[in-house]
């Protein structure tokens, strides 16, 4: 009898917990559609004439229409406002793969008089906003007479950057044992070629991480972009052309739908392809305030 | 051995340096400086003086009533970052770390938004908010209801926070479950086998393990809302209506790009950077405050026992 009110026990409770995991999946797909919605949404009006998305921006498209898209490439450059951001972005992550890599290794593998300085002078500059140091390098961009140029923006983006990465890559080279290096030492390498041939090629986890940072942050910043190009459209990154867009065709919704569809896409498909990568290395950012 | 020869030190690190040098140091001390002046053009010309003017800027910052409507913005968004984001990630995690399948989609779908750059989300925003024909507006009337002016003076401000708190909390989500999946589980089955219930295990185990990654979590959330910027800007630009929407950052880009006035603006930038400070030792002290009294407890204790 005893295993019988067991029996029934254990499925009472069975039963119990299964609904509170129905009650669980049930607010975690809610929660889900809700954060897939807009994107959903915006896809879907962006094959609509405006007028079709002002009356009823919830049906599917009575009949997909391209017009929008056409919209975007001819009279918004969107190509190029791509081809500027990859420009960019590109550059501040291989600048700052390579710096911090240095950096990291220097500060790793020396020992030298006022290493504690400089490793809190590090720290600190993750305490200062873009804010802070914005005007006196706005100044110093128009004295070298490269305001509005692409360079304005991968120069202050890249230091922005470095002290975060610095941090990251010393974290993971301290890890790295030493033997291996001195074993390539007695067959007569260099530090150089030990930095290059060992050191870096066991960093390359690390180094992904920084430059999936890099690249996200830079490419998503409009705050620097903004000041730097300001007005020289041929320069201007895919962030600054949409703010653009959003201040000058703001009541031609189908346009609109299609421009942040555009720019959403790629991204999105990098993301799915490459998200395990993307989450780590950006809550590894996450010590960044 | 290896790194006995220090010359080479020179080429890893002067490069590096150089570039904070001169993009972060130099910046940073001339802002401060900057603040004490008046300056006439961001770009001094030969022979033009700036004049010296002391505190006027930080006296002005204390007296400026949008200052003081951007820094009261700008501290609501604190505190609704650590409700709404940190909090609502955290039931979140908590949910998904019950679940058996489909972990790794949550976890996917949850950060996406994290990846999409502020200015596009404000933009798709805009059109769900815009008055003529606009998401929520074409709602309202599907119910035969009135349309509502969504970014005017009264509803802006929730307006413009809404996406930007959304927008992040798959951030805090995937920080939270990792720090989750860290408690191991044995602790869990201890305290089912001593009949403590699953709700009570979120409070008694869960929370408390949790501490040093919410600690992370409300500091970066705080001082994340901090630099907001990207969002607001495009959703109503130089804080429209009437500048009740201005952050401080939103405020200092208009004070130094749209009014020229780039003394006063260095003096704001330094306000952020002040806030920034405290209201991080703030947290770390709030923190470690309590383990602190903890081991002073268990200090006071055992020097009981001794005497």
């Amino acid at each position: 009898m005893d295993a019988a009110v067991n029996v029934t026990a254990v499925r009472r409770k069975r039963k119990k917990v299964s609904a509170g995991m129905a009650v669980i999946y049930a607010i975690l797909i809610f929660w889900a559609v809700l954060t897939v919605f807009p994107f959903v949404w915006v896809v879907l009006n962006s094959f609509k004439p405006s007028a079709e998305v002002l009356r009823s921006s919830f049906a599917l498209p009575q009949e997909w229409s391209l017009m929008n898209y056409e919209n975007a490439f001819t009279k918004l450059n969107v190509l190029n406002a791509y081809k500027n951001s990859f420009l960019i972005s590109g550059c501040v992550t291989i600048g700052v793969m390579f710096l911090s890599a240095l950096m990291a290794f220097g500060m790793t593998r020396y020992r030298f008089r006022g290493k504690e300085l400089i490793r809190s002078l590090i720290v600190a500059s993750l305490m200062f906003p873009a804010f802070a140091t914005i005007i006196p390098v706005y100044k110093m961009i128009i004295e070298w007479g490269i305001l509005g140029t692409k360079t304005a923006v991968i120069l202050p983006q890249i230091a922005g950057n470095l002290s975060f990465a610095v941090i990251v890559m010393i974290g993971f080279m301290q890890s790295i044992p030493l033997e291996m290096e001195e074993a390539a030492y007695m067959e007569g390498a260099n530090v150089f070629q030990v930095f290059g041939g060992i050191v870096v090629p066991l960093c390359r986890p690390s180094l992904a991480t920084v430059a999936i940072f890099s690249f996200l942050w830079s490419y998503n910043d409009l705050f620097v972009q903004k000041i730097m190009i300001a007005g020289h459209k041929q320069n201007y990154p895919v962030c600054t052309l949409l703010e653009e867009i959003s201040s000058q065709y703001g009541t031609d919704f189908g346009l609109m739908a299609a421009s942040v569809t555009i720019i959403v896409i790629p991204v999105m498909i990098v993301y799915v392809l490459l998200q395990k990568n993307i989450i780590k290395g950006l809550t590894a950012g996450a010590v960044k305030g | 051995m290896l790194y006995k020869k220090k010359w080479p030190l020179l080429l890893f690190l002067v490069p590096g340096l150089l570039f904070l040098l001169v993009f972060l140091y130099i910046p940073f001390v001339e802002n401060i400086k900057n603040s004490f002046y008046e300056m006439s053009a961001v770009v001094r010309m030969p022979g033009q003086d700036w004049k010296f003017i002391g505190l006027e800027n930080y006296k002005r910052l204390l007296t400026d009533m949008d200052v003081r409507s951007a820094l009261t913005n700008t501290l609501k968004m604190m505190i609704l970052t650590v409700i709404f984001e940190v909090g609502i990630a955290f039931v979140l995690a908590v949910m998904v770390s019950q679940i058996k399948r489909f972990q790794q989609f949550f976890r996917t779908v949850y950060f996406f938004p994290v990846v999409i750059s502020a200015t596009a989300i404000g933009l798709l925003f805009k059109l769900f908010y815009n008055y003529n024909g606009g998401m929520l507006n074409q709602i309202l009337e599907h119910f035969g209801k009135e349309p509502v002016l969504w970014l005017g003076p009264d509803l802006a401000f929730v307006m413009i926070c809404i996406p930007t708190l959304w927008s992040y909390i798959g951030f805090y989500f995937v920080i939270l479950l990792t720090g989750l999946s860290d408690i191991p589980d044995d602790i869990y089955e201890a305290a089912s086998i001593d009949g403590c219930s699953k709700f009570k295990q979120v409070f008694y185990i869960t929370l408390p393990s949790l501490k040093p990654v919410f600690f992370t979590s409300v500091t970066l959330a705080v001082t994340g809302a901090l630099k907001v910027f990207d969002l607001p800007w495009v959703l109503a630009p130089n804080g429209a209506p009437q500048g009740l929407t201005h952050f401080l950052g939103t405020y200092m880009y208009q004070t130094a790009y749209g009014l020229n006035n780039y003394d006063y603006a260095s003096t704001q930038a330094l306000l952020i950077v002040v806030l920034g400070i405290v209201v991080s030792k703030g947290v770390g002290a709030f923190t470690a405050d309590r383990e602190e009294t903890g081991t002073g407890k268990r200090r006071r204790v055992k020097r009981r026992e001794a005497a």
